[in-house]
């Protein structure tokens, strides 16, 4: 989440940089900064996305090196999972949380010519975008393990995508759609690419037991240490 | 309605104990137990050792000399053990703190977003008794930089008295006025939240339940806090007083000195933890001298450090010194308790050194916890607060301020499992915080207000 923050942050500050040394008074070209202040932070968002990555796999040879059996505790797909969780939590609740605190006071929505579906719209979209988020963790860090250079690029391009197509937005039929569809798909390679497969979805639903196949050994003869 | 805020030598500084964190190692305690424990208890008690060793030499004497056989022979086996119960006791600790903190802050932020009597301005302490209304932003800045140094050298004094009193054994002024402090703070202003809470929601409450309410509340605050009680309990009633005292400190504060006095806060922390000759290191190691706990008030534990059950004869004899121990362990807190003698101070004992520990060995794993000293909380809770008050009505800011103040803490956290000793817990989450605060004020909130107003996403 703070990784998140920081890129925002710097997403933010060069928005905010060029809207200063441009015109205020145009909208045209106003409208055209904030789809290139948008790109920007998408852009920042996955590197600091990849540069999480590189931390959290220095982190885990540490840890590998100094544990007992030489694995690290925590796998890193499940890093993977929690860092993807992480930055779609922030982002979900920095994209909704004021309109959330908007929605309870009174007011009408879109009363001046505005959708009136806009808090079901942003809570979908935000939805979307947290599932999304926590997918696209899952993939990239598959990716970078794996050296899939390929994959990277296609989450960045359908990360962009899905930021561009909200550009779209009080059209919601050719957004809120289209990027379900998205979320749907990359739900699956996510699952796909962790390991996941029918046969495994089957063996969940079914709740079979697993025969534990280690044994545990008991010695009771034991030398005290400080003898 | 209230006037002691005109004529307040009574509100203070919460600069109780602030930032210190210590780490609550224990001194590895030699096992007398036998069977399958020895050998275990051995290897694990002999890596503590070499752990806490580095750290504290002279006082791991005593029990060090039963261990002393098997520390040659497994020396590089232990070493590696040794790190990794570091970094597992510092993820541990890390979660253990990020609650109570956190909880910290919802109480403070959920007071301000709802009850309007915190964020109305209804003058100032006299610690801060240059106004900030003035027509120019030189002479703002001018009159928060004067607030700024008054109220930091107000602290100062009260530490080194604090530091004085202490080497000068004079401990029941200091209990006295520990006592003092936390009774003012338990009942008077528990009293003023509850009556404000109870205005902005409308409720009406006759005096008898009211009095009925304080007096168990504080009545039961004060037990558990100086005498013994639920840890659980204990930990609520530390935190309450946290939120308490920053929530005065929010409405108190004019709002450029309070940002100003964050920053100088963090830095006099700093310079009072880390300094050989800061009054907060010469505390701590007077009581390090003397084996005995630093005012057990004042610190949130996050662990007990006892345990329950299985008192064997051989450990109780040596009770007493484990006692010694465990008590001079938790000394190690570096708490900055500015006493003042009507300060309304967060100032409460968590009865944490006083237990004597039976089969110690056996729990103080998971029993061992980290102390932080309520002062830190209060200051954290403080800048959320005022980000929560004053950032135009944005979360987001709130919620950055939040997270920068957890990395903090857990970078903290970190530094203190590699040098373990105490640190100073103030100065790297302010930072974060202040420059997210500023940053996200004035950088992100617009940014994000245009993308919302198209609903666009990012």
């Amino acid at each position: 989440a703070f990784f998140w923050l920081v890129s925002l942050l710097l997403a933010s500050l060069i928005w905010f940089v060029s809207v200063h040394l441009s015109d205020r008074e145009d909208a045209k070209l106003q409208y055209g900064l904030l789809i290139f202040g948008a790109a920007v932070s998408v852009l920042l968002q996955e590197a600091f996305r990849f540069a999480y990555f590189k931390l959290l796999k220095k982190a885990d040879e540490g840890l590998a090196t100094i544990s007992e059996d030489g694995r690290s505790p925590i796998s890193l797909r499940q890093m993977a999972y929690v860092s993807g969780l992480s930055f779609g939590i922030i982002s979900g609740v920095f994209s909704v949380i004021n309109i959330l605190a908007d929605s309870i006071g009174p007011g009408i929505v879109g009363i001046h010519g505005d959708s009136p579906y806009y808090f079901i719209t942003s809570a979908f979209l935000t939805m979307a975008l947290v599932l999304l988020h926590t997918f696209w963790g899952v993939i990239f860090f598959d990716a970078c393990e794996k050296r899939r250079y390929w994959c990277l690029g296609l989450v960045v391009a359908s990360h962009l995508l899905t930021s561009g197509l909200t550009f779209l937005n009080p059209w919601y039929e050719a957004s809120l759609v289209p990027i379900f569809i998205i979320t749907l798909c990359t739900g699956l390679w996510a699952f796909v690419t962790a390991g996941g497969s029918f046969r495994n979805v089957l063996k969940c639903l079914s709740c079979k037991q697993e025969d534990d196949s280690r044994v545990m050994m008991y010695s009771a003869l034991q030398v005290p240490f400080e003898d | 309605m209230i006037t002691f805020m005109n004529n307040s030598d009574s509100e203070e500084e919460p600069c109780n104990e602030r930032t210190s964190l210590m780490s609550a190692e224990s001194p590895p305690v030699p096992s007398y137990q036998d069977g399958l424990q020895a050998s275990e208890a051995g290897e694990a008690q002999a890596h503590r050792k070499r752990r806490t060793g580095s750290s504290r030499s002279p006082n791991n004497i005593a029990d060090g000399d039963t261990s002393d056989s098997g520390v040659p022979v497994r020396e590089s086996v232990l070493e590696n053990e040794e790190e990794e119960l570091t970094l597992k006791y510092g993820a541990k600790h890390v979660i253990m703190l990020f609650v109570p903190v956190t909880l910290c802050m919802i109480v403070v932020v959920a007071t301000i977003k709802s009850v309007r009597f915190y964020t109305e301005k209804n003058g100032q302490l006299i610690y801060t008794p240059f106004s900030e209304d003035t027509p120019s932003v030189g002479q703002r800045l001018l009159n928060s930089v004067l607030n700024t140094i008054i109220m930091i050298s107000v602290i100062v004094v009260m530490t080194v008295f604090l530091v004085l009193l202490y080497k000068y054994r004079c401990y029941k002024f200091i209990h006295g006025w520990l006592i003092l402090s936390s009774l003012m703070l338990l009942f008077l202003f528990t009293y003023i939240y509850l009556g404000e809470v109870l205005k902005t929601y409308n409720v009406a409450m006759d005096y008898p339940t009211l009095f009925l309410v304080i007096w168990n509340f504080g009545a039961v605050g004060m037990i558990c806090i100086h005498w013994k009680g639920p840890l659980q309990l204990q930990q609520a009633y530390l935190i309450m007083i946290s939120a308490l005292m920053a929530l005065v400190f929010i409405k108190y504060l004019p709002e450029w000195s309070a940002w100003v006095i964050l920053g100088a806060i963090s830095i006099y922390d700093l310079m009072a933890v880390l300094c050989p000759k800061g009054p907060l290191r010469m505390l701590v190691e007077t009581a390090q001298e003397r084996n005995e706990p630093i005012f057990p008030a004042l610190i949130y534990s996050s662990a007990m450090m006892w345990t329950v059950g299985m008192a064997k004869p051989d450990t109780a004899s040596r009770g007493p010194s484990q006692q010694t121990w465990d008590a001079a362990e938790d000394g190690r807190e570096n708490h900055r308790s500015p006493l003042h003698a009507d300060s309304q101070m967060s100032e409460t004992r968590s009865p944490v050194p006083t237990r004597p520990t039976t089969s110690f060995e056996e729990l103080e794993e998971e029993e061992r916890g980290v102390k932080l000293g309520l002062g830190d909380f209060i200051f954290y809770s403080v800048l959320v607060g005022k980000a929560a008050a004053t950032a135009s009505g944005d979360w987001n800011t709130t919620l950055a301020c939040f997270v920068a103040i957890l990395i903090g803490l857990c970078l903290t956290l970190l530094l203190l499992a590699v040098f373990k000793k105490a640190l100073p817990a103030l100065p790297i989450s302010i930072t974060f915080g202040l420059v997210f605060y500023f940053s996200t004020d004035n950088l992100v909130r617009p940014f994000m207000d245009t993308l919302a107003f198209h609903q666009l996403y990012i």
